[in-house]
């Protein structure tokens, strides 16, 4: 669209706007991409309206609205451009702080803390994310993703405290360790559903909260809680388990890393190799898959391994990198928050990571908003809610903006169909 | 059967006939026009036999008639009054009511409850109570009226298939309807049930109540029917007596004006490739499709399976490729035993393998052109080495298959569900040419293909059977089977019925299809 035939100028002249018609066309059109960057805004934007409505003050100017109505609107201008304005300082940088940096007055370190905490929280989800997309893309639902990176925490941690290895090696067997975890715990409802017919979302579910209980019973086991304390939390991580990361305060670590090259390798997995193949054919048509010759089960069984590791990985980054020891919530919600990455990014490789850097974002920003304006943390639930929301019902978002389907949609272009 | 039942009845003027007429009936679905300009006229009180080939566009007319579908051209009249039907409901006030193939019964219910599911007896206003006991009442009513008996406490998961229909039939008639169509009643039937049935609709005939009833059996038909209608291909082809001749009967369903020649050379069969003895296998429901089936084909030789559809020849490919489980017998490919094998070991051996749903079990529609050309050897060299794909090699090939096989699409990468069903078929075709075969297997190979398309696949068969393959065709299209085989086995209910040539008069296979054995001796199998 940004070529023209120089024959035919005369004529495009004539259509003064096309090159912005045809852009305003583009952008109007449907396509995934707009959609999901539309569905952020109107997140923020009732995301807005509801940090006017959270706070009282604010809320009371509203009550003398029809006699001077610049009061509310200005209090609430106030407050949501600086809640907002927080969002991005604690995401991604504190033009201040940056500032301090350049003339001498702070360190580099303040000014990269928000980026490292996005890429902290961001991390896990990466995996987990992956985990459900890939799965996804085999057309099985692994709810599961919870189940399996607890599990990967635990093998992870239990191999970070409970052997001695050298520096490097120990943190390679842990993130093994990690990574076989949540393959196994993937494996059992793969095999349940290539022998029985066993509907993966019943059989992951279950062993979300299996995992959950088994976790919570683990660790206040002798050789395995820590023996100073009485509560329950586990023996510490030896340091040469852990994944390095940048100087204190900064908390970034390996992890980060890793997620972007197991993102290329599944990107790699899904498009390039034979398993990638067969589990894109199963996933979209398993009867001519089976005609071909391809065994369904086989691939059902390899996918959910391959989806139980990843989130096995992500926990046992989250294990070694952010946390240094097993609690019972040592995992949070990174396997579940998974799903809404890998919704976010549409299944794919790449898309996830963003969506999971996203994701990051928005907890490591609301973190700030809530020291600083005293918005509440969950308001980023809200949010992070809204937009997956806003992206399951694509009907929705084109009917607000009026927007046109995508003509050249090709067949089956949006893997979220089937959510 | 009075006005007051059903808060649906609002025609009526009670015991008087229907008369209904269908002019100009024309539905299409996408490219495939399933019924073109048909006309039927059903006199009051007679029973009317639609008779076709499947596939021929019975149903679609019928589902139009009982409103589950909107023609796209046509009017329906009733009694010479216009009528659009929106919903079943619709019809039933209109006084039409239809008996599924498929029964459309709760089994957790009892037949009373289903009977008045959709119609409930309610006291006490809209939010009222169900008046299961009116309802029982109903049901014993309408059973001793008209001869069919139903226990009305009865689970319908409990009951026989027989059974079960008779609950629909009287559920159909609890409605006051008074045109009844049946839709294939005697497939799920055994011989003395088909032949209760018959008498059923015989009574119900003389009772006033006018009878469509659709099949594909001769027998039947010129058992119960006043008059016939045959369809084909979506087209009425004729209106015939029940005096009409079996042959003549056979023929008119089984059409000989759609003449696709295929020019090939005398057949010169070698070595047995594919023996297949004593083969036993079952459908999904568990019932037996195959029966005892034995069947030789040999190298350089199409044997083609005529058969109307539903008589175990899907099953019998299935279980040939491995995509079904062998009760019992052989399927030998030169001394290799392949009854047990999974279908990757059954191609590998050297079989190809085009089968009937092309968009089911054929092609992945969102996979692209290229893609779906490797559907079966993107694991092997050069395609890939078991890890790594070789998009290159895969591309190359592909360039080459599509002008070889000459698949109209705007790239190897568009995806194959762009394209056209003709050109679809080509790329399965193609994809299973492809490799060194010993036996293809082509089940319904152009179904839904444009004519063009369809002879440039017969001549690929035809260049297969050159080449020494041995080629097993089966269709329910006679004249397909006919221009491509050179020895025809008819299957009828599971079993061949007999192996003829080619030259046979069509009416004689025809009469095959329909399980009819000897001259005249209508032979009802009873198992």
């Amino acid at each position: 669209m940004t070529t023209e035939a120089p024959e035919k100028k005369e004529e495009e002249r004539g259509k003064e706007e096309s090159f912005f018609g045809l852009f305003l066309h583009n952008l109007w059109s449907a396509n995934t991409v707009v959609v999901t960057i539309l569905s952020i805004f109107l997140a923020l934007l009732i995301g807005a309206v509801l940090i006017v409505i959270s706070d009282s003050e604010v809320l009371a100017t509203f009550s003398y609205f029809t006699a001077r109505p610049s009061d509310a609107l200005t209090a609430s201008w106030d407050l949501i451009s600086q809640a907002y304005a927080d969002l991005f300082k604690g995401a991604i940088f504190d033009p201040a702080a940056v500032q301090a940096w350049f003339d001498g007055s702070g360190d580099w370190k303040t000014a990269l803390n928000p980026l490292s905490e996005t890429l902290t929280y961001a991390a896990p989800l990466v995996f987990t994310g992956l985990s459900v997309a890939i799965a996804f893309r085999g057309g099985l639902f692994n709810i599961g993703g919870q189940g399996q990176a607890v599990i990967g925490c635990v093998t992870a941690g239990v191999a970070g405290f409970a052997i001695g290895l050298p520096a490097g090696l120990h943190l390679l067997v842990a993130l093994s360790a990690g990574l076989i975890g949540g393959a196994l715990w993937g494996f059992l409802p793969g095999l349940l559903k290539a022998r029985t017919g066993a509907h993966e979302v019943i059989t992951t579910i279950m062993l979300n909260y299996t995992a959950t209980l088994f976790l919570g019973w683990l660790i206040l086991q002798n050789g395995v809680q820590d023996p100073d304390r009485t509560d329950a939390v586990s023996k510490t991580i030896e340091s040469s388990a852990a994944l390095p990361s940048l100087p204190q305060p900064l908390r970034v670590h390996l992890g980060i890393v890793l997620a972007v090259l197991v993102t290329a390798g599944v990107a790699w997995l899904v498009n390039r190799s034979s398993f990638g193949f067969e589990l894109r054919a199963v996933g979209v048509n398993p009867p001519a898959a089976r005609t071909a010759g391809m065994s369904v089960g086989r691939t059902y069984i390899w996918l959910m391994v391959v989806a139980g590791g990843l989130a096995g990985l992500g926990g046992a980054v989250q294990v070694l990198g952010t946390a240094d020891r097993l609690t019972g919530q040592v995992a949070g919600n990174i396997g579940f928050d998974g799903l809404l990455v890998a919704l976010l990014g549409r299944n794919r490789p790449w898309g996830t990571l963003f969506a999971a850097i996203l994701y990051g974002g928005l907890r490591a920003g609301g973190n700030l908003m809530q020291v600083d304006v005293g918005v509440s943390l969950e308001l980023v639930t809200v949010l992070q809610a809204l937009i997956v929301i806003f992206i399951a019902a694509p009907a929705l978002v084109k009917a607000i903006f009026q927007l046109r389907d995508a003509r050249t949609a090709r067949l089956g272009a949006s893997m979220a169909k089937g959510w | 059967m009075a006005g007051r039942r059903s808060p649906l009845v609002s025609r009526r003027s009670q015991e008087i006939p229907l008369r209904l007429e269908l002019r100009g009936i024309t539905k299409r679905f996408g490219d495939l026009v399933a019924n073109d300009h048909i006309d039927i006229t059903v006199e009051p009180g007679e029973v009317h036999a639609l008779l076709g080939e499947n596939g021929a566009g019975k149903s679609t007319l019928m589902n139009q008639l009982y409103g589950l579908l909107q023609p796209d051209e046509g009017e329906i009249l009733v009694d010479g009054e216009k009528k659009v039907f929106r919903s079943p409901r619709d019809a039933i006030a209109a006084g039409i009511g239809m008996v599924h193939q498929h029964f459309m019964l709760v089994p957790v219910f009892t037949v009373a409850e289903n009977i008045a599911l959709g119609a409930e007896e309610v006291r006490g206003g809209p939010l009222g109570w169900l008046d299961r006991r009116r309802s029982r009442r109903d049901v014993l009513e309408t059973s001793r009226k008209y001869g069919l008996p139903v226990d009305p406490d009865a689970l319908v998961e409990n009951l026989p298939v027989g059974a079960q229909q008779r609950v629909e039939i009287v559920k159909a008639l609890t409605r006051d309807v008074d045109l009844l169509i049946l839709d294939e009643p005697t497939a799920v039937l055994t011989p003395q049930e088909t032949d209760e049935l018959l008498a059923v609709m015989r009574s119900l005939a003389e009772t006033g109540k006018s009878i469509v009833f659709i099949t594909h059996k001769l027998r039947e038909v010129k058992a119960i029917a006043d008059r016939i209608t045959v369809i084909r291909r979506g087209r009425t082809v004729g209106t015939a007596s029940p005096d009409t001749s079996t042959d003549e009967l056979a023929a008119l369903m089984v059409g000989r004006d759609v003449n696709l020649e295929v020019t090939k050379t005398p057949a010169d069969p070698g070595r047995e490739v594919l023996k297949v003895s004593g083969l036993i296998v079952d459908d999904d429901r568990g019932i037996r499709a195959v029966d005892r089936v034995d069947l030789v084909v040999r190298s350089g030789e199409v044997l083609g399976i005529a058969g109307v559809q539903g008589n175990g020849q899907t099953e019998l490919v299935e279980a040939i490729m491995g995509l079904r489980e062998v009760r019992a017998g052989a399927v030998e490919l030169e001394d290799q035993n392949l009854a047990g094998r999974t279908t990757r070991q059954v191609l590998r051996a050297g079989v190809g393998y085009v089968p009937e749903d092309r968009s089911l079990d054929g092609v992945v529609k969102d996979f692209t052109v290229a893609e779906n050309l490797v559907l079966d050897l993107y694991d092997r060299a050069p395609f890939g080495n078991g890890w790594k794909l070789n998009p290159k090699a895969i591309d190359e090939s592909a360039r080459e298959r599509v002008t070889q096989f000459d698949i109209r699409t705007s790239s190897p990468q568009s995806a194959v569900g762009t394209l056209s069903g003709g050109n679809q078929q080509k790329v399965v075709v193609a994809r299973e040419m492809s490799r060194p075969l010993k036996l293809l297997v082509a089940s319904q190979p152009t179904r839904g293909v444009d004519v063009g398309s369809i002879e440039f696949i017969h001549n690929q068969i035809i260049h297969e059977r050159d080449v020494g393959t041995a080629v097993l065709v089966v269709s329910s299209e006679l004249d397909e089977v006919v221009g491509l085989a050179d020895r025809i086995a008819v299957m009828y209910r599971g079993r061949i019925l007999a192996v003829v040539s080619p030259d046979t008069p069509r009416e004689e296979i025809g009469l095959l299809m329909a399980g009819v054995t000897g001259a005249g001796n209508e032979e009802e199998d009873s198992e």
